[in-house]
């Protein structure tokens, strides 16, 4: 459990509130709005791929004074409940903040995280159309392959110091970052994201996806499944960076479900379109 | 219950010679419950002249109701002569707005700035109460109960259904019927419509069978393609949401401001045309200013 000091739980919390965008989504958003005529799908596409503003626009609908029938976790869904115009606005406040610079002193790189998170989304929604079929929506594999590192971003940007010290700590040491994260900071970046997932009601399916993504103990579901399987496959192939470095003992997570990694990357077909598009959006 | 309506005009106050029969004033609707309970659904400037009949009946306690928080829907709040008069109290109930992080709270207060208005809030001699609503969950005034529906505008907007010993009404505020904001070769578009159509699946649910249903009906469905997503609904929309849902009457409010009384009487009537009504289906009306019904 967190060794997390109070202070540092309160500063985290309050200061996710003021997190910016990433620069690329920020830019596009500005973009797109100038013209009253933008077309929803393509301010959609732009929000669904920067982790900050969906992680913002969840946290917004899920609020207690839209009492809705169920927990709400897609931006397509978002814009059906509250329309268009309301996201739209949401978005440019969001835009508003500020964009997150590339570079802080954690030295983490936040584009190549991006790029592992959008990559791994992608992933995780393709797992669960070819191996999950009717156990959960794709969707849900999307939001929470996007979200499920959302801890790091935090860390980089809030707990510089710290997190500098933790992923040196895992390169030196060859362990996992999330190791090091408990050594360091005293929670890992899964922990501190279901911390911010539960204070922001999301849904129980995804709060649990981010907490345990990393605890094998947990009970396994078939969305954290897909999840880590896709965050495997994301590291293996080098598609982003999130300071967790491919490990060649690393074994495949549910084999029963998924076989070898050669199965599922052979299964899975030609991955270029998800890479390309992600780098394209991430301009790495 | 009674019902008057004293603003049926949409976007902005449209009097003259032209909009006499209709009226020029912006959406206020008076209900009264079987208790004389007062409930006002909307503060456009119809509320004004609404007003002025209330003077006999302070001190009073009334409940107002705001769909959402547009000019046409709030204009007349500050002439609301209630709220200037001790031993009043006015309540109003409103959505949460999560662009701007406030309550209905706000609504008067952005109104009574020294540059638009002389008043301040402060100084208003009435007991004023906000009650940010939960969507969905029902309020308790006098013998009705209102309970709110989320809806589609291009700000947060409720629908309120009025409940009072049997009888109902449902008004929309402004509403657009839910689309899909993909193409049909998109790979998203299943899922959209899923999504859609459970939004209006629940919004008829939230109708069903009421008495009246008073509804958006701004556009034709010759002009609506050019006008999509600016929030609003057409004539076939609204007659064809009473149809499903069974009202037993609807009445087409929100008037464009530059539809004249014939050119309005003229589209309601192709509207109607355009679908003969089966046996059972509602009577269809046309908002008029000081129109009233009885239930």
């Amino acid at each position: 459990m967190t060794t997390l000091t109070l202070e540092v739980q309160r500063k985290l919390g309050t200061a996710v509130e003021r997190m910016p965008a990433f620069p690329q989504s920020v830019q596009k958003i500005l973009d797109l709005t100038r013209d009253i005529n933008c077309l929803p799908k393509d301010l959609v596409t732009v929000i669904e791929k920067d982790p900050v503003m969906t992680m913002k626009i969840l946290k917004i609908i899920n609020s207690a004074y839209y009492s809705l029938p169920a927990k709400i976790t897609s931006v397509n869904q978002s814009v059906v409940y509250l329309g268009l115009n309301t996201i739209k606005n949401l978005a440019l406040s969001i835009a508003a903040v500020g964009m997150l610079p590339r570079f802080n002193t954690s030295g983490f790189d936040i584009q190549r995280y991006l790029l592992h998170s959008l990559t791994t989304a992608a992933v995780a929604r393709q797992v669960a159309v070819q191996y999950a079929r009717g156990q959960l929506d794709p969707s849900d594999a999307y939001i929470a392959g996007l979200l499920h590192d959302f801890g790091k971003a935090v860390f980089a940007q809030f707990l510089a110091h710290d997190f500098h010290d933790a992923l040196a700590t895992s390169r030196e040491r060859g362990i996992p970052l999330h190791q090091a994260e408990l050594e360091v900071i005293g929670a890992d970046h899964a922990l501190v994201g279901s911390m911010l997932a539960t204070k922001w009601q999301f849904p129980q399916h995804l709060i649990a996806c981010i907490r345990d993504h990393h605890n094998l103990e947990a009970e396994p579901t078939a969305l954290m499944d897909c999840v880590r399987v896709a965050d495997q496959i994301c590291r293996k192939l080098s598609f982003g960076e999130a300071g967790n470095a491919w490990r060649e003992d690393e074994a495949i997570v549910a084999p029963q479900r998924f076989g070898s990694f050669e199965a599922v990357i052979e299964a899975l077909g030609d991955l270029e379109k998800i890479v390309s598009d992600a780098q394209t959006f991430a301009q790495v | 219950m009674r019902i008057k309506f004293w603003g049926v005009r949409g976007s902005i106050a449209s009097p003259g010679p032209r909009t006499v029969r209709y009226g020029g004033n912006t959406t206020c609707i008076e209900v009264r419950t079987d208790d004389g309970t007062l409930i006002v659904l909307d503060g456009g400037t119809g509320i004004f002249q609404l007003s002025q009949t209330l003077v006999r009946e302070m001190p009073l306690d009334t409940h107002v109701f705001i769909t959402h928080t547009h000019w046409d829907h709030i204009q007349g709040l500050p002439f609301f002569i209630p709220i200037f008069v001790p031993g009043n109290t006015v309540r109003i109930h409103g959505a949460y707005d999560i662009v701007s992080g406030s309550g209905i709270e706000q609504v008067m207060n952005v109104q009574l700035q020294y540059s638009y208005f002389p008043v301040r809030e402060a100084e208003l001699k009435a007991r004023i109460e906000y009650e940010t609503l939960t969507v969905g969950e029902p309020v308790t005034v006098g013998d009705a109960t209102v309970t709110s529906v989320m809806l589609n505008h291009p700000v947060v907007d409720l629908g309120y259904r009025v409940d009072c010993n049997g009888k109902s009404v449902f008004f929309t505020g402004d509403h657009e019927p839910w689309y899909n904001i993909y193409d049909p070769a998109d790979g998203e578009y299943a899922e959209y419509q899923r999504m859609v159509d459970e939004k209006h699946d629940g919004l008829v649910e939230a109708i069903r069978g009421v008495d009246v249903l008073i509804a958006d009906s701004s556009y034709t469905v010759a002009e609506y393609p050019s006008k999509r997503g600016w929030g609003h609904g057409t004539f076939d929309s609204t007659i064809a949401l009473g149809r499903r849902a069974g009202a037993r009457k609807v009445v087409c409010t929100h008037h464009e401001p530059t539809r004249f009384d014939d050119d309005l009487e003229r589209a309601f009537t192709e509207a109607l045309a355009r679908s003969a009504p089966a046996p059972g289906d509602p009577e269809v009306l046309l908002a008029r200013e000081g129109m009233e019904i009885q239930l």
